[in-house]
């Protein structure tokens, strides 16, 4: 129970600041839905279904993944580099465990509120998506997958610039390559294979399945779960080596 | 209370702590003065287990460091030098993360953290998110995190640096009455007066080396009860007196202008390092 008091600080400085985090986590995916779903969905053919009806899984995948690797990553690089408060932390006597173990999941409940709000969204434009328990199952995963991500990146780079450096680097490029937009069945073999080792791939391609009735992702998520549980422990890794 | 033996520290090419040994004893208030650079934070840090000692080991209440670090987290407080309170918490919710990473009941939390506001003048600041508060008042509040778990040693780390004279006595005042209460302190600092004015024993420290230990008044009488300052030529000479009267005795036949005072904790660092605390 201890990782609660570590999640307890997340969730009065997300209540404190909700309604501007709702408001930034709604620009994003908004300029995505207008331009991909308007604007360009409307010269694109689909086999079955609408652009719009594609891509929003994708958005919700993306949005998730930026989310809660930004809310877990960020402010725990700062906290450790400039305002220091991560020492307190790592003064009382809190396990490694449970700690990385707050952190986590007060980032992913900040990349389910970012997918929920697609999600509203996706209402508003009359898509025929099915969400259930599976789906979310997914969404949960990623969000947990990625702020563990978050968490090794800001205990191993060592400075804000190279933090910002790692998401334009990284996971912007995953955002864009992991079948969001497009499918990645037709890209040639080589980069389809490296991209089909990428976590956020397996998101797209679960949220779609589940969300059009399809067959249960099996791989998918037993993708997911690895990501999760290996990101985790490493997360656990870096925080209980931070010190110098 | 606290043992600390041989130890060291290696950054890199710097060795920022080299082969530190003292004793705190139980119920005392135990300085380090030394200037900048001279290693105090990195042996605070050291014992507040954030960072590790490249050798050496260290013994609080009988607990070493090295293998028993749970139990020795329940008994300490930690006062850093930099400000490290959460901004985006008020000075309750600070206080009450602070309770709930240490497991306080809720009703005892609650208790403590009214009594330690009390004690630290912010009751009526309980509300307000950290940055709005002044430099002393932050320097308050984290002195008063550090203590709501009770600790039995207090670790701080040059506690009045940047602070005004009179924000430097009222935390001084604050750090007597825990004391009373029975609280062992350990604190750094470059200050002259507060190691003087406010510590039973200081220990001098300078490359990461211990160079002088004991009374405030035990280190001043090595050199003797009063000093004087003569200028002369632009140089400036310290000769140092049994007493008051042979002081005056020396100046009368002195050149140039002359000052004649007490020996204070600055002569001591002069005299064995040839260099001044501040400089
Ligand atoms: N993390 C670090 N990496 C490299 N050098 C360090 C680090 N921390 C301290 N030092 C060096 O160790 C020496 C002692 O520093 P410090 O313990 O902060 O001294 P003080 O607190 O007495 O001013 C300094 O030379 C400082 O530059
Ligand atoms: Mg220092």
């Amino acid at each position: 129970m201890d990782f609660y008091a570590v999640l307890w600080r997340e969730l009065v400085v997300l209540k404190r600041g909700f309604w501007k985090f709702f408001a930034s986590r709604l620009v994003n995916p908004l300029l995505y839905l207008i331009a991909f779903g308007w604007g360009i969905g409307r010269s694109v053919q689909m086999p079955q279904g609408s652009y719009l009806e594609f891509v929003i899984p994708g958005i919700v995948a993306l949005s998730a993944m930026t989310t809660s690797f930004g809310a877990a990553g960020t402010p725990l690089n700062m906290a450790r580099l400039y305002h220091k408060t991560l020492e307190e932390y790592l003064i009382a006597p809190v396990s490694t465990f449970s700690f990385v173990l707050g952190r986590v999941l007060a980032a992913t409940l900040r990349g389910l509120i970012a997918a929920l709000i697609i999600l509203g969204l996706a209402l508003l434009f009359k898509t025929k998506l099915a969400v259930g328990g599976a789906f979310l199952l997914v969404l949960f995963l990623t969000c947990f997958l990625f702020s563990a991500l978050g968490v090794v990146a800001a205990m191993t780079i060592n400075s804000h610039e190279d933090m910002a450096n790692f998401t334009t680097f990284i996971i912007m490029p995953m955002s864009f390559l992991c079948g969001t937009f497009f499918s990645t069945a037709k890209l040639p073999p080589g980069v389809r294979q490296l991209i089909e080792i990428l976590p956020l791939t397996h998101t797209n391609l679960a949220l779609r399945e589940l969300g059009a009735h399809g067959s249960f992702p099996w791989l998918s998520l037993g993708v997911l779960i690895f990501y999760s549980v290996l990101f985790f422990f490493l997360a656990c890794y870096t925080v209980r080596h931070c010190r110098d | 209370m606290i043992r600390v033996e041989n130890l060291v520290k290696v950054f890199g090419r710097i060795r920022a702590v080299d082969g530190l040994s003292f004793q705190v004893k139980e119920g005392e208030i135990f300085g380090l003065l030394g200037p900048n650079g001279a290693g105090k934070t990195t042996t605070i840090r050291i014992l507040t287990m954030l960072t590790r000692p490249t050798a050496g080991e260290v013994y609080i209440a009988g607990h070493r460091l090295s293998t028993e670090a749970e139990q020795v987290k329940r008994i300490i407080g930690v006062v850093p030098q930099h400000i490290n309170l959460d901004q985006e918490l008020t000075v309750w919710e600070n206080l009450e993360l602070h309770g709930r990473l240490h497991r306080i009941p809720r009703e005892e939390r609650r208790r403590r953290m009214e009594e330690l506001l009390e004690f630290i003048g912010l009751s009526d600041r309980r509300h307000d998110l950290t940055p709005q508060l002044s430099g002393g008042m932050k320097r308050r509040l984290m002195i008063a995190r550090a203590l709501m778990h009770h600790p039995r040693v207090l670790f701080l780390d040059e506690p009045t640096v940047g602070l005004d004279p009179q924000t430097r006595r009222k935390i001084w005042e604050l750090i007597r009455q825990l004391n009373h209460q029975g609280v062992t302190i350990l604190l750094t600092t470059h200050y002259i007066e507060e190691a003087e004015l406010l510590c039973h024993r200081v220990g001098i420290v300078d490359h990461g080396r211990l160079i002088a230990l004991g009374t405030p008044g035990e280190l001043k009488a090595r050199l003797g009860k009063a000093v004087v300052e003569s200028f002369y030529n632009g140089v400036v000479d310290y000769h140092f007196f049994g007493s008051r009267e042979e002081a005056v005795n020396f100046a009368a036949h002195l050149p140039g202008t002359v000052l004649i005072r007490e020996v204070n904790l600055e002569d001591v660092f002069v005299e064995l390092t040839g260099r001044r605390v501040r400089d």
